[in-house]
């Protein structure tokens, strides 16, 4: 117990924004674990990180409206996810100038909203607030809105899961077998839209990309099976948020009444557990894992 | 205002070449990393009380030299992305320590019309001068080894150096261009105007003039536009490229339709022979 004293700072347990805090965190890294790994599988990683960077427009715009920035950017996400559906062709070039020129545009329209926050509303921390996010301002009346879009999006997924792996990894083998890759596409597109909004509400929308992309990035340079490494990527995204508001909170005790933002403690932590999960998965390097080669067995033929 | 426009005028030149490149090479995801990732050194110039221009330049390199190291080849994608957000994390660390907070955040992620003092005029030509220069002298093996990498390799072009040079240019660009045009912002310069260039010209030559004319227009735009309205940069840019973008696609779509593409399936039959 005295141990546990030492680690815990005074008053953890009973703050309730920490309670939120917690919730919130494990709630998203569990939403966007089968997310994350289906985004590393696609090598869509940059869509991922551009839906995140657009989504600063929707929480911009949502303090300008004043519903708030969650709303903001599931709208703006779900919206800037078909429009790069719309622009990008088949070629994975052109998809990424087609997502990063949605991407910019985004971004000028988020400065402008910014601008009009801070002389409409006087609002001049809403930048911050948007962008880098804080786990300790979520206000406990999002938590139902977060589980509501986390439980849609993750029952999207578990209808497309099997075509959607079969479509990421062999797209002639899915057509031929009589998946429609492109609708198949645009549902993990829009799943993974939402997802985005909410790793956003999380830790700011242009460190979201962290928390979708970190813990499943990691768990696969580990596991060779794509369902070992969704819970493996949802064990180390829960690890790192709950340990990022730990540390976070702690930090007001060491750092003389300074706390550090609790989105950089969850970003270091996600980073240094891929780093970690590199080492560990050296050792295993003989065995091809779900990245390298997507043998037919393992997807269940 | 002068020092501003020169600025404005090197910043284009820089950009719309090195961008170029960005897009021949398809490496739009670094282009997008290292500015945002450079945000951390200017919110760390700021905490020790350097210039920004020297902190933007070193993270801008060590995330260049991050990704070359960490990334397997051909499988940048996640890495990239976790280093950038890193980088960003660290920014906003940097920020949180340091006491000048929002409007200092808010210039540097969305631009600001004098974001070069005169003192910088100096250190930002001698970048331009030698990413342009060096540019010039990697030419051909950059545009051989992004067309058809395995001539390249024929022919002894490696493609490792070449390819951490190249990051390394895109670095150097990246930290003297977000000082004014912000660094969420710089990315859309860099794949915007070559983007839109190339949707309009075959030939290399051309569309890398072509480029560094659309991009010397949207910073005197974003310029003259922030000036007069006090929006941010940052939005004039993003917008207007964009704009340059769906207007060369559209020139591009229609001109490939007249001139009978022999690989693009027209819808009529009647335009090719029209074209022919």
């Amino acid at each position: 117990m005295t141990a546990a004293a030492a680690i815990v700072a005074s008053g953890f347990f009973s703050s309730s924004s920490v309670r939120t805090a917690l919730a919130v965190g494990a709630a998203v890294a569990l939403v966007s674990a089968p997310l994350g790994v289906f985004t590393v599988i696609r090598s869509q990683s940059f869509a991922g990180e551009a839906l995140g960077d657009t989504g600063t427009t929707g929480g911009a715009g949502g303090f300008l409206v004043g519903v708030g920035p969650l709303w903001g950017f599931l709208v703006i996400n779900v919206a800037a996810g078909a429009l790069m559906e719309l622009l990008g062709v088949q070629r994975s070039r052109g998809r990424d100038l087609a997502t990063g020129v949605v991407l910019g545009a985004g971004l000028g329209l988020a400065a402008l909203f910014f601008y009009l926050d801070s002389t409409l509303h006087n609002t001049s921390g809403a930048p911050i607030t948007v962008l880098f996010g804080s786990l300790f301002t979520v206000e406990s009346s999002t938590l139902p809105l977060v589980l509501v879009f986390g439980v849609l999006v993750l029952a999207v997924l578990a209808v497309i899961a099997r075509p959607l792996l079969l479509a990421s990894t062999s797209p002639e083998l899915a057509a031929a077998r009589g998946v429609r890759v492109g609708l198949v596409g645009f549902a993990y597109l829009l799943s993974l839209s939402l997802s985005v909004a909410l790793c956003a509400i999380t830790i700011g929308s242009i460190l979201s990309t962290a928390l979708l992309i970190g813990p499943a990035a990691a768990s696969l340079r580990i596991a060779r099976r794509p369902g070992r490494a969704i819970v493996l990527a949802a064990g180390l995204g829960v690890a790192a948020t709950w340990l990022g508001v730990l540390l976070a909170y702690d930090s007001f005790e060491w750092s003389a009444s300074h706390p550090w933002p609790v989105s950089f403690f969850v970003v270091a932590l996600v980073f240094v557990e891929y780093l970690l999960c590199g080492l560990v998965g050296s050792r295993h390097r003989a065995h091809p894992t779900v990245l390298d080669t997507a043998p037919p067995a393992t997807l269940g033929g | 205002m002068v020092n501003t426009w020169l600025a404005a005028v090197l910043v284009a030149l820089l950009a719309g070449t090195v961008g170029f490149f960005v897009v021949m090479r398809g490496s739009s995801f670094v282009a997008h990393a290292l500015p945002n990732g450079s945000f951390a050194g200017a919110a760390g110039a700021a905490l020790v009380g350097v210039s920004t221009l020297v902190g933007l330049a070193v993270f801008a390199v060590l995330g260049a030299l991050g990704i070359a190291g960490l990334g397997r080849r051909g499988r940048h994608d996640a890495v990239t992305a976790l280093v950038l957000v890193l980088m960003l994390a660290v920014g906003a660390l940097f920020l949180d320590l340091s006491s000048d907070y929002a409007p200092a955040v808010y210039a540097l992620l969305f631009g600001e019309v004098l974001g070069i003092s005169s003192a910088e005029l100096a250190p930002t030509a001698a970048i331009t001068g030698v990413c342009l220069l060096a540019l010039l002298l990697l030419y051909r093996p950059l545009l051989l080894s992004s067309v058809v990498p395995e001539s390249a390799q024929a022919r002894g072009v490696g493609q490792g150096r070449i390819e951490l040079c190249f990051l390394l240019i895109v670095a150097l660009a990246t930290a003297m261009t977000v000082p004014v045009v912000g660094t969420l912002l710089v990315f859309s310069l860099m794949i915007g105007a070559p983007a839109a260039a190339r949707a309009v010209c075959d030939r290399p030559g051309r569309a890398l003039a072509l480029s560094v004319a659309i991009a010397l227009l949207a910073v005197s735009v974003a310029i003259a536009g922030s000036y007069e309205t006090d929006y941010p940069v940052g939005f004039f840019v993003g917008t207007v490229s964009a704009a340059c973008y769906v207007l060369g696609r559209l020139v591009g779509a229609r001109r490939r339709r007249t001139d009978d593409h022999p690989d693009h399936h027209t819808d009529h039959p009647a335009t090719e022979l029209v074209g022919a």
